[in-house]
C-alpha cells in the first residue's frame, strides 16, 4: 500500500478526551449551571456542617420569645412558634429534607437502572413482566402514590424514603429500557455479541457506558421533585415527627403563625425553593452537556 | 383503528386490576388494627369482635381482596369505619369538588404553558426565550403548598382581598358559580395551576425547538410560507407530545391536589384522603385511592386513543 | 503466507469451508386483539450454497431480499428456523460438530454502518481487544495484537488507538471495523455492505486493503452488496437473491456474460450504462417487489417475469446447468424437462 500521511510514525501516543471529560468541559462553560452547583453544594455543605455553623440549639425552645421577626437582637431570621432560631433549625433542617430528598432518587437510580437495563438488553417475557409491572404503577400519580404509600406504612424518616423509592423506581426503570432497547439495537452489540462474549460482559463494557449517562440526567431532574414530595409529605404528617428540623415539617407548624409573623413562617419554604431550583437548573446544564455530543 | 380501540380498552383492564390490588395491599400492609380508630381502646372484647365481623376484617385476606373487589365493581365501597357514612357517596362528592378546583387550574395552567411554550419555541435564545424559560423552571421549582401559603400571606393577610380557606357558604355541597363563591377558589386554583404551567411550558417549547428545525419547515419556508401557515403544521406535528403532557397533568391535578387542599381547606378527595389516613378510616381510604387510580387509567387510555387519532404515525390495528 | 499449511484447517482443501442447507427464517408478525401472530416475513426460504476454501462469493440483490438476514443467520446473531451449517466439515450446533462459541472464532462479520457499529464511548483499541479477551487472550497481548492490527489495516497505532470513532473517517472506521473482526483469527469474513456507505474513492482503497488482507491472512469472503460492479471486482462466484430465495450461483464472469436466470438479466441491464451507443432506453423490470409478508406462490419472480407461464407456479429447485459446471438456475425455463416452453430438451 502506497504510504500516506495516515501511515507517517507518531512519536508520542495521541489520546483523546473521554466523553465524560468533554461533558464536564462544556458544562462548566455554562455559567448558570456552574452557579447553581456551587450554591447546592454550599447547601449541602452547611447541613454537614450545621453543628459548627448553626448559632443556636434547634431544639431549644423558649416561651417569651416566639415568633420574633427577622433581624430581631440575637434571631438573625426570627424565632418559631415555639421560640426556637429559625437560623439554627433551617440549617440543622438541610440535613433531613436533603437526606429524604437525594435518598430516594439514589435508591430508585439503582433499583431501577437494573430493572430498565435487564428488561432492555434481555426482551421476551423479562421485558413484559417487569414493564407490566411498572405499568401498573404508572396508574397512579405520583403524589398519591407516595401519599398512599406513606399512609399505609405510617409516619417516619425511613417509610418516607421507602414511599419516596417505590415512586421513582418505576419512572426511572421506563427511561432505562427505552435507552437500553436503543442501544441494543446498534450493530456495535451485535459485534460485540459475535465474538462469544457473555451477556453480563457485554452489558457491563457496552451498554452500561451508552446508558448511564441518560438514565442518570433523568434522575437528576427528578431531585427537585423528590426534595418537594419528601418536605411535602412532612407537610402532611406522614413524614418525620416534631420536635424534628425539617423544612416541610416546619412549614406546617408554622401554617398558623402567617397571620402574626407571615415573613418567618414562609421561610422554609424558601430553603426548599432555593434547593429545588438550583438542583433543576443543575439539571438542565447537565442534560444540555451531554445533549451536543450527538 | 377499531381494534386498537378495544385493545386498548381490554389492554386496561389487567392495569385496573393490578391497581385495586396495590390499594388493597397498601392498605392492609399497614401496621394497625384497622379498627383502633372507631373503637376505643377499654372497649369489650365482644363488641370489638363483633365490629369486625360486621366489616369482615376478621376474614382471609384473599377473601376480603374478593369481596371488596366485587362490590367495587357495582359501586358499593362500604361504609366509613369513622363516620359510618357510605364511601362511595363520599367519594363521589368529594370527587366532585376536586373537578370543580381540578378543571379551571388545568385551564389556567395548560393554556398559559401553551403560550409560554411556544413564544420560547419561537424565540429561542433571546430575552423572551429566557423569560419564558425561566417562568417555566420556577414553576417546576417552586413547592406549590408553600406557594399557596405565600398567596394566603399576600391576599388574605396583608390585603385582605381574598378568603384564605374553605370553598365558600354552603361547605362542600353547595357550590354555585357566583363571586361568593368563587372569590375561595382563585387562589387554590392559581395556586395549582403552577406545575403544570411549568412543564407544559417546557415541553411545548421542546418540541417545538425541535419541529422547527426539521427540514420540512425549511422546505416549507423555500415554498414561500409565512410564520402563519407553518404554524399550522407545527402544531400539528406538536400536538401528539403535547397532548400526552396535558393528559398526564390532568391526571396529576385530579389526583395530586391534596397538598393545596390541605392548605386551602378545600373538602375535595385530597382532603378527604388525608383525613382517612389521619383517622385510618379503611373503607374510605381504599375507595378513594381506587377512585382516583381508576380515573388515571381512563385518562391514560384517552390520552392515548387521543394521541393516535392526532398522530397518523403510531395508528396501529 | 499462503505457502505454509494453515493448522486451523481440518477438512483438507477438498472440502468447502462453509456448507449451508435450506435456511430458512420468518419474522412473525403480529396483530390483532390479542396480539397473536398473523403473518410472517419471510425474510429467508431454503437458501443452500456452498463457500469454497479461499474464494470470494459475492451475494446480490435488492433491499429486502434477505441477504443481511443471511449474514446474521450464518454469524447466529439471529437463529433460524430450519436449516443446516457445516463450517469445515463439522455441523453448528451438533453434538460432534462444531458450538457457536468457536464457530465466533472462526467466522467474523464487518457490517455496513461503519459509525454504529463501534461503541462511541470506547477508544479504538478497546473496542478491536474486547472480542479478544473473551477467547482467553491476556489484557497486554490483547492490545499489543489490535495495534498490530491497525498497522496492518493502515492506520498508524499511536495516531490512532486511543482515539473515538467520532473523530475518525467512515473509511477509517470501517478500517477498524475490519481490523477488529480481524482479531479473533477468523477463517471466514463476511462483509455486509462494509463498502455501501463509503465515498468512491474511499472504497477503492478499502477493496483494495481486504485483497491484501485475505491473501495475507489466508481468508475466505462472503461478500453481500447490491452494487453489482464491485461485486464483479472482488468476487470469484456470485449468489443473486430475490425474496428470500437463491436464484442463480455461479462463477462470477460466467453469470455477469451470460445471465440464465430473468431476474439476473433485469438486474444486470438496469446497470447505468457508460456508454452512450449503449443506453438503457427502457426498464427492464416492471412493478414493485412484492412484499416479503405475501410473497407470490410457487417462484417468486412470476409476477414480474416476463417468461412466465403456468408451471410457474410450482416453485423450481436451484439446480445445476450442466453437472461439470458450477453455474446453477432457479428457473423452469432454464431446467430440462420441467414443462416450461423455452425449457431445453432433457
Amino acid at each position: 500500500m502506497t504510504a500516506t500521511a495516515l501511515d507517517a510514525p507518531v512519536a508520542v501516543p495521541v489520546k483523546s478526551p473521554s466523553h465524560w471529560a468533554n461533558v464536564v468541559r462544556r458544562f462548566r462553560r455554562d455559567p448558570i449551571a456552574v452557579t447553581c452547583l456551587v450554591l447546592l453544594l454550599l447547601i449541602i455543605a452547611a447541613a454537614i456542617f450545621a453543628p459548627w455553623i448553626a448559632p443556636y440549639d434547634p431544639y431549644k425552645t423558649s416561651m417569651i420569645r416566639r415568633l420574633q421577626v427577622i433581624g430581631a437582637p440575637h434571631y438573625l431570621l426570627g424565632t418559631d412558634e415555639l421560640g426556637r432560631d429559625m437560623l439554627s433549625r433551617l440549617i440543622y433542617g438541610g440535613r433531613l429534607s436533603l437526606f429524604m430528598g437525594l435518598g430516594p432518587v439514589a435508591i430508585a437510580l439503582v433499583v431501577g437502572g437494573c430493572l430498565g437495563v435487564a428488561a432492555g438488553f434481555l426482551g421476551g417475557w423479562v421485558n413484559t413482566a417487569i414493564m407490566r409491572t411498572v405499568d401498573v404503577f404508572y396508574a397512579f400519580p405520583s403524589v398519591l402514590l407516595a401519599i398512599a404509600i406513606s399512609g399505609a406504612l405510617g409516619a417516619g424518616l425511613l417509610n418516607s424514603i421507602v414511599s419516596l423509592t417505590i415512586v421513582f423506581v418505576p419512572p426511572i426503570t421506563r427511561v432505562a429500557e427505552s435507552v437500553t432497547t436503543g442501544v441494543r439495537s446498534l450493530d456495535f452489540v451485535d459485534a460485540a455479541r459475535a465474538t462469544g462474549a457473555d451477556t453480563f460482559s457485554i452489558i457491563r463494557v457496552h451498554v452500561l457506558g451508552n446508558v448511564l449517562g441518560p438514565v442518570f440526567v433523568y434522575a437528576s431532574s427528578l431531585i427537585s421533585v423528590s426534595i418537594i414530595l419528601s418536605s411535602g409529605l412532612s407537610f402532611l404528617g406522614l413524614g418525620v415527627k416534631p420536635p424534628e428540623p425539617e423544612w416541610g415539617l416546619m412549614l406546617n407548624t408554622l401554617r398558623q403563625a402567617i397571620w402574626i409573623n407571615p415573613i418567618v413562617s414562609i421561610l422554609p419554604g424558601v430553603a426548599i425553593f432555593a434547593t429545588s431550583i438550583c438542583c433543576n437548573l443543575v439539571s438542565d446544564g447537565l442534560r444540555a452537556a451531554m445533549d451536543m455530543r450527538r | 383503528m377499531l381494534t386498537y380501540l378495544l385493545r386498548r380498552i381490554l389492554y386496561a383492564v389487567p392495569i385496573a386490576l393490578g391497581v385495586s390490588l396495590v390499594v388493597f395491599s397498601l392498605v392492609h400492609l399497614a401496621p394497625g388494627d384497622p379498627l383502633s380508630a372507631v373503637v376505643p381502646a377499654d372497649a369489650p372484647a365482644e363488641v370489638v369482635e363483633k365490629l369486625r365481623h360486621d366489616y369482615g376484617f376478621d376474614r382471609p385476606l384473599p377473601v376480603q381482596f374478593f369481596l371488596w373487589a366485587r362490590h367495587a365493581v357495582v359501586g358499593d365501597l362500604g361504609r366509613s369505619v369513622a363516620t359510618g357514612e357510605d364511601v362511595a357517596t363520599q367519594v363521589l362528592a368529594a370527587v366532585d369538588n376536586t373537578i370543580t378546583l381540578a378543571i379551571p387550574a388545568a385551564i389556567l395552567g395548560f393554556t398559559s404553558g401553551i403560550i409560554l411554550g411556544g413564544i420560547a419555541g419561537y424565540r429561542q435564545g433571546r430575552w423572551l426565550d429566557r423569560v419564558a424559560t425561566g417562568i417555566a423552571t420556577i414553576g417546576i421549582s417552586v413547592p406549590h403548598y408553600w406557594l399557596g401559603m405565600v398567596l394566603v400571606i399576600v391576599f388574605s393577610v396583608e390585603l385582605n382581598a381574598l378568603p384564605a380557606m374553605g370553598m365558600g357558604e354552603g361547605g362542600s355541597t353547595a357550590w354555585a358559580w357566583d363571586w361568593a363563591h368563587m372569590q375561595h377558589l382563585i387562589l387554590p386554583m392559581v395556586t395549582l395551576a403552577f406545575i403544570p404551567m411549568g412543564i407544559v411550558t417546557r415541553t411545548v417549547r421542546a418540541t417545538i425547538a425541535e419541529t422547527l428545525g426539521q427540514d420540512f419547515v425549511e422546505a416549507l419556508r423555500a415554498k414561500g410560507l409565512g410564520d402563519a401557515r407553518i404554524l399550522g403544521h407545527v402544531a400539528k406535528n406538536v400536538a401528539p407530545t403535547v397532548l400526552a403532557v396535558l393528559g398526564l397533568q390532568l391526571g396529576y391535578l385530579l389526583g395530586g391536589s391534596i397538598l393545596i387542599e390541605t392548605v386551602f381547606g378545600w373538602p375535595g378527595s385530597g382532603f378527604l384522603l388525608n383525613t382517612a389516613i389521619l383517622t385510618r378510616d379503611i373503607p374510605v381510604l381504599q375507595g378513594t385511592i381506587l377512585v382516583l387510580g381508576m380515573f388515571f387509567v381512563a385518562l391514560n387510555v384517552l390520552v392515548d386513543l387521543a394521541q393516535t387519532l392526532v398522530d397518523p404515525r403510531i395508528r396501529r390495528g | 503466507m499462503s505457502a505454509l499449511p494453515d493448522t486451523r484447517d481440518r477438512g483438507g482443501p477438498n472440502q468447502p469451508l462453509l456448507i449451508v442447507t435450506s435456511l430458512r427464517k420468518y419474522f412473525p408478525i403480529r396483530g390483532g386483539l390479542l396480539n397473536r401472530q398473523v403473518a410472517s416475513v419471510q425474510a429467508v426460504d431454503d437458501v443452500s450454497f456452498s463457500v469454497r476454501k479461499g474464494e470470494t462469493l459475492g451475494i446480490v440483490g435488492e433491499s429486502g431480499c434477505g441477504k443481511s438476514t443471511t449474514a446474521r443467520l450464518l454469524m447466529r446473531l439471529i437463529e433460524p428456523d430450519v436449516g443446516q451449517v457445516v463450517f469445515d466439515g463439522e455441523a453448528v450446533g451438533a453434538q460432534d460438530g462444531i458450538s457457536v462459541r468457536d464457530l465466533r472464532r472462526s467466522m467474523q462479520m464487518v457490517f455496513q454502518d461503519s459509525y454504529a457499529s463501534l461503541n462511541p464511548r470506547l477508544p479504538i483499541e478497546s473496542s478491536i481487544s474486547f472480542g479478544q479477551r473473551f477467547q482467553g487472550i491476556g489484557k497486554v497481548e490483547a492490545a499489543a495484537r489490535s495495534r498490530d492490527l491497525l498497522a496492518r489495516v493502515g492506520l498508524e497505532p499511536n495516531r490512532f488507538a486511543q482515539r473515538y470513532p467520532h473523530e475518525l473517517s467512515g473509511g477509517q472506521r470501517q478500517r477498524v471495523n475490519i481490523a477488529r473482526a480481524l482479531a479473533l483469527d477468523p477463517r471466514l469474513l463476511i462483509l455486509d455492505e462494509a463498502v455501501s456507505a463509503l465515498d468512491k474513492s474511499v472504497e477503492a482503497q478499502v477493496l483494495n486493503l481486504l485483497a491484501d488482507l485475505k491473501a495475507a491472512f489466508d481468508l475466505t469472503y462472503i461478500f453481500i452488496s447490491h452494487d453489482l460492479n464491485v461485486v464483479r471486482y472482488i468476487s470469484d462466484r456470485v449468489m443473486v437473491m430475490y425474496l428470500g430465495k437463491v436464484v442463480e450461483i455461479g462463477p462470477v464472469d460466467q453469470v455477469y456474460a451470460n445471465p440464465r436466470h430473468p431476474y439476473t438479466s433485469a438486474l444486470l441491464s438496469a446497470m447505468p450504462s457508460m456508454d452512450p451507443d449503449h443506453r438503457t432506453e427502457q426498464p427492464p423490470l416492471t412493478g414493485d417487489p412484492p412484499n416479503p409478508i405475501n410473497p407470490p406462490s410457487g417462484c417468486r419472480f412470476r409476477t414480474r417475469c416476463a417468461f412466465a407461464e403456468d408451471v410457474c407456479a410450482v416453485a423450481p429447485a436451484l439446480t445445476a446447468l450442466d453437472p461439470a459446471d458450477e453455474h446453477a438456475v432457479s428457473c423452469h425455463r432454464e431446467t430440462a424437462g420441467s414443462g416450461h416452453s423455452g425449457a431445453p430438451a432433457s
